[in-house]
């Protein structure tokens, strides 16, 4: 007995698979338990039952072996030690930072806030609600504009958001958009691959010569790319009084010492939020920042944080606007944008917590004096910079000087074959400024000499006259357990995977290991510049490659773009490539998508932007293509028809059988066909694949980095990575990787940077045990499937249908089982007094109740629920309907005849001392009516 | 449902009154109102704007939507209901009170074909 290990096999007690146990979860004995209650032998028969046999795929994927969590650290180490780290005074958006350690161990690290979803249910989301409302206000209070979302992806898709959005608020019919010749390089690459799709021109030039262009809009940099600053406030004007709208891409610590876009008049501003405090990790993932001001906010892409009052009158927190939104306006949505950047954003919020107005003018300061210092003392006078400059070193000096640089352990910015440009960020220190001098040869003076004359490079004019974060959260936790405690208190008030499963599906059903998330704070991953020589970055080169041929491999396809770093881009680098395949091919006109109407609501949107015309497909009762109606529609466009779009499992998760069909119609007609998978691709992939679609947007779902998972406050897997076909290879969007002259690029900063394989290449767990996620949903009803149409995620148009919850999959109709426990079984069909009624749902697991069963709810003819306690005690419920006090209309009657809320009685009731904070998000003491503040009389706020 | 007879209805659920003066007042429906939950935002068409009949020129937005409102009859927006722009919860107190935009139509023969095509109130309130 406890010796039968002694006579196991070596191979068996090294325990190669033990990750792959782990990671899946349930043990033999559940998943028989499970299998019974189905009515299924195994796992191989359960497959066979629901993956269609027409599309199985017959043969192990041609993976690497499996291994154990150490091995595969050691190895992922080895491959880090292929990056080499030098200072990168590169700048161009990405700058080095130093991530205060407390928010990196107990926010970055910390499951409690990486594993936490999209905050679509506000009761069990407060913790980041408020942490992404400290991010808001700190954007507004550095761009001086009046509301903020809570981020975007990066700069540069910022940037074409904006693009979009001057042309729905601006009132002048030219078609010009105005780019400022000196942005960054990325966004003026993302802006004219957007421009293309939308049908705008395009005009580079200096901002004050915008206004003389015929323009619904213009893009400013500030600072720009050579770094230098000026007053945009009279070219802004000029181009306002054509009607045109002003958007402003800037940088947050410049902002903190700079006169800010919104005092220059600004409609628009936004960047990236990466120098507070986020790694730059070769590119991303990062939040970008974006504000505007109050009047457009219903142009506004992204997600809003808002404030509003929960059940007892306080102040809760909760997404705003959010019918603008892809999943409810779909192809009229003002953006396809699905996802967030919520991990991201919170470390830049908390680091503006953290450091507060005094700590970030001392850093920003600190910045701008060591770059005034080593400019001046450079001899590069006469333009006014914030932290990096041009250099001029001679002709043909760039070249050798560059190398010099790299040899003391810098990495310059190569402008020409005669200057160079250097950016100073946090990280830089007065060393460091000793070391460039000398590499300049200016031996002569230390640099304490140089700061006696307190060098600065800001005009007084430019320099900020407006306080910033006034606002109590930014001027309290500036201790250590302060900080921390503040972390955890708002930790505690979410709900992440650390304490149950979030039952969505797809985006919510995974959990990235501890060993998978170490590797993304190592800084050989976290620390390079996503334009460092890529003979630095070699660890990242075998990464990325490695898992481009993990996802061929996989998917079936030829090539592989890893770019896009959310599904609703990887669906729009799917769209673009097809559209530029047809164009090559003589095409171009094919302009109509096929979308099934069950589709989620960024497909439309996506289409929307492609400028693909939008044609619906019918789909039955249980969200499956009707195949009849797609081939009506394929022939009625067919000489438009640019492709089809088709989630397979579909949003409702069934494999439907008659893909292949799907595809051959199609492509029949002379479409492409786009195929999104939802994130179960990686179990389903190992039973079939989507050989038969040319191309396909696939989610890399088992293992991205935590970056990525929790960047969107979901927890799983957002990289949007592409496989395509042979035939659409040449044209996908190219990351930087690939080198110089590729098709306009998609993204500001190279692809998913950090980490994105850190266990793909290793394959820690593709593995038939995979398809135990398959078993999971087996396509039960849940109860009180009626009011699954609350489900505001996914407003599929479903009518009046009952389909199984999304992500279920539909078994083939067997031998139908008992599904419900034979002691509730007494109880189901009219008695409602059970003893149990009140507590826990029919089959055991914890749903909420539907609102007509809530307390506080009411029956058909308007009699309350009587809540009922053990025996006839009355259970201590927060809300107890039928205390006087607390009815929800008696308190409505009292409220409005000027009682005062009654008091909170749980114990985080706030402050200890009482004290309330003012509302966050408030602009002149008055937090905007879109997000929740009172109107005045006039109705206008 | 309240279907007032006087009015000619859309079926997507926008109402249609011929006023005195050959212009059309436009609004929607008590059972559109009620669909749509409580009405946050009203983005009315611009006046001065030309519409054609099938066209959407205002977007009425709730908590749980924001759907498009087509108009009925092609012309010239000659009023928007700023009112209820202020204050868009009058449109789920009276739908029938708060009327959203108001259409002077080119040529009165054309308006008066398109709006014979409308429903009555018994064949809308037969939709419902």
């Amino acid at each position: 007995m406890h010796a039968e290990h002694l006579s196991h096999a070596l191979t068996e007690l090294e325990n190669r698979d033990e990750f792959i146990g782990r990671h899946i979860g349930p043990g033999e004995h559940a998943i028989a338990a499970m299998l019974a209650s189905i009515g299924t032998d195994s796992l191989r028969t359960l497959i066979g039952e629901t993956v269609p046999a027409t599309i199985r795929l017959q043969r192990p994927l041609d993976l690497p072996a499996a291994m154990p969590e150490h091995a595969a650290l050691a190895a992922l180490k080895a491959v880090a030690a292929k990056n080499v780290l030098k200072k990168s005074l590169i700048g161009q958006g990405y700058y080095g930072t130093l991530t205060p350690p407390v928010i990196l161990r107990n926010l970055f690290e910390n499951p409690g806030w990486y594993t936490a979803y999209t905050p679509y249910q506000a009761e069990i989301a407060q913790g980041r609600l408020e942490a992404l409302l400290n991010y808001q206000q700190m954007v507004v209070d550095l761009t001086g504009l009046e509301i903020a979302n809570a981020s975007l992806l990066d700069e540069a898709t910022a940037a074409a958001e904006a693009m979009t959005m001057a042309r729905r608020i601006s009132k002048s019919k030219g078609n010009v958009f105005f780019v400022d010749e000196a942005a960054f390089p990325q966004t003026i690459d993302v802006i004219r691959t957007r421009a293309g799709f939308f049908g705008f021109d395009l005009v580079y030039g200096k901002p004050e010569e915008a206004h003389r262009h015929d323009l619904f809009g213009a893009l400013f940099q500030y600072p720009n790319a050579r770094g230098e600053i000026a007053d945009l406030t009279t070219a802004i004007a000029e181009v306002k009084n054509k009607g045109g709208v002003v958007a402003v891409a800037s940088d947050l610590m410049a902002l903190v010492l700079l006169k800010s876009p919104g005092e220059m008049g600004a409609d628009i501003a936004l960047g990236s939020s990466q120098r507070f405090g986020v790694p730059m990790g070769f590119g991303g993932p990062h939040a970008a920042f974006f504000a505007t001001r109050e009047a457009h906010v219903r142009s506004m892409p992204g997600r809003i944080i808002g404030v509003s009052k929960d059940a007892r009158g306080k102040t809760a927190y909760r997404m705003a606007l959010q019918t603008r939104e892809q999943h409810i306006r779909r192809e009229k949505a003002n953006s396809n944008i699905c996802t967030s950047q919520v991990l991201l954003a919170n470390i830049a919020g908390m680091y503006a917590v953290w450091h507060g107005p005094k700590g970030l003018r001392a850093i920003a300061s600190r910045i701008h004096r060591l770059a005034a210092l080593l400019a001046g003392a450079l001899g590069v006078t006469g333009r006014d910079f914030f932290d990096s400059f041009e250099l001029k070193v001679g002709a043909g000096e760039t070249a050798k000087i560059m190398q010099a640089a790299v040899a003391a352990g810098y990495n310059l910015r190569r402008v020409d074959d005669e200057t160079v440009g250097i950016s100073v960020d946090e990280t830089t220190t007065r060393d460091d400024v000793a070391a460039l001098l000398k590499l300049f040869g200016h031996t002569g003076a230390p640099v304490e000499a140089h700061d006696a004359a307190r060098p600065c490079a800001i005009s007084v004019t430019l320099q900020r006259r407006e306080p910033i974060l006034a606002h109590p959260v930014f001027n309290t936790h500036h201790t250590e357990h302060g900080m921390l405690r503040y972390l955890k208190r708002l930790q505690n008030r979410d709900l992440a995977l650390d304490h149950a499963m979030i039952p969505l599906g797809s985006c919510t059903m995974k959990l990235n290991a501890a060993a998978e998330m170490i590797p993304v704070s190592w800084p050989e991953f976290a620390q390079m510049h996503p334009f460092a020589p890529l003979d630095q970055a070699q660890g990242y080169v075998e990464l990325i490659t490695g898992l481009e041929n993990q996802l061929k491999a996989i998917t079936g396809f030829d090539a592989v773009c890893m770019q896009p770093n959310s599904g609703a881009q990887g669906e729009y680098a799917g769209l673009v490539s097809i559209r530029r395949f047809q164009e090559a091919n003589g095409q171009g006109a094919r302009n109509v998508c096929l979308i099934p109407k069950s589709a989620h609501g960024t497909n439309p949107a996506t289409a929307q932007m492609c400028g693909l015309e939008v044609v619906a497909v019918a789909c039955d009762d249980s969200g499956n293509v009707d195949v009849a109606d797609l081939k009506t529609k394929a022939a009625q466009h067919a000489a438009n028809l640019s492709c089809l779009m088709i989630t397979y499992p579909s949003t409702h998760g069934v494999f439907e059988e008659s893909v292949r069909d799907i595809c051959a119609i199609v492509h029949a007609h002379g479409g492409q066909v786009a195929w999104t998978a939802p994130t179960s691709t990686p179990r389903s992939a190992s039973a079939a694949r989507p050989t038969s679609a040319p191309t396909s947007r696939t989610s890399t779902c088992t293992r991205p980095s935590p970056s990525r998972t929790a960047a969107a406050g979901r927890a799983w897997d957002r990289s949007g990575s592409r496989a395509i076909s042979g035939l659409c290879a040449g044209l996908h969007p190219q990351p930087p990787l690939a080198g110089e002259g590729g098709p306009l690029p998609l993204q500001g900063g190279g692809r998913e940077g950090d980490g994105v394989g850190l266990r793909r290449p290793l394959g820690l767990g593709v593995h038939p045990a995979d398809l135990l996620d398959v078993h999971h949903h087996d396509g039960r009803r849940r109860p009180h499937a009626r009011h699954r149409d609350r489900d505001t995620q996914r407003q599929l148009r479903r009518g009046e249908t009952q389909g199984p919850l999304p992500g279920a999959l539909q078994r083939q109709p067997g031998p139908r089982r008992p599904r419900v426990h034979p002691r509730r079984a007494r109880h189901q069909g009219g008695d409602r007094r059970g003893r149990d009624r009140h507590r826990q749902a029919p089959d055991g697991l914890r749903l909420p109740r539907p609102d007509s069963e809530l307390p506080g709810g009411r029956h058909a003819d308007g009699r309350a629920h009587r809540v009922r306690g053990q025996g006839r005690a009355r259970p201590l419920l927060r809300r107890d309907v039928q205390h006087p006090r607390r009815d929800p209309d008696d308190r409505d009657r009292r409220m409005d005849a000027g009682a005062k809320p009654a008091q909170a009685r749980t114990a985080h009731r706030g402050r200890p001392d009482g004290r309330m904070d003012p509302a966050l998000h408030a602009r002149a003491g008055r937090v905007p009516a879109a997000l929740g503040g009172r109107r005045t009389s006039s109705g206008r706020s | 449902m309240n279907t007032p007879d006087n009015l000619k209805y859309a079926a997507s659920h926008e109402w249609a009154r011929l006023e005195a003066d050959g212009s059309v007042t436009i609004g929607i429906t008590d059972h559109a109102q009620e669909a749509l939950g409580d009405i946050v935002f009203l983005e009315l068409p611009a006046v001065g704007r030309t519409v054609k009949a099938g066209e959407e020129c205002a977007v009425v937005e709730s908590v749980k939507a924001a759907s498009d409102i087509y108009s009925p009859v092609s012309g010239e927006v000659v009023e928007a209901n700023q009112a209820a722009a202020d204050a868009p919860e009058s449109v789920n107190q009276d739908a029938y009170a708060a009327w959203l935009f108001r259409i002077k139509p080119a040529d009165a023969g054309a308006c008066a074909t398109e709006l014979g095509g409308l429903l009555g109130a018994e064949a809308y309130a037969a939709t419902l």
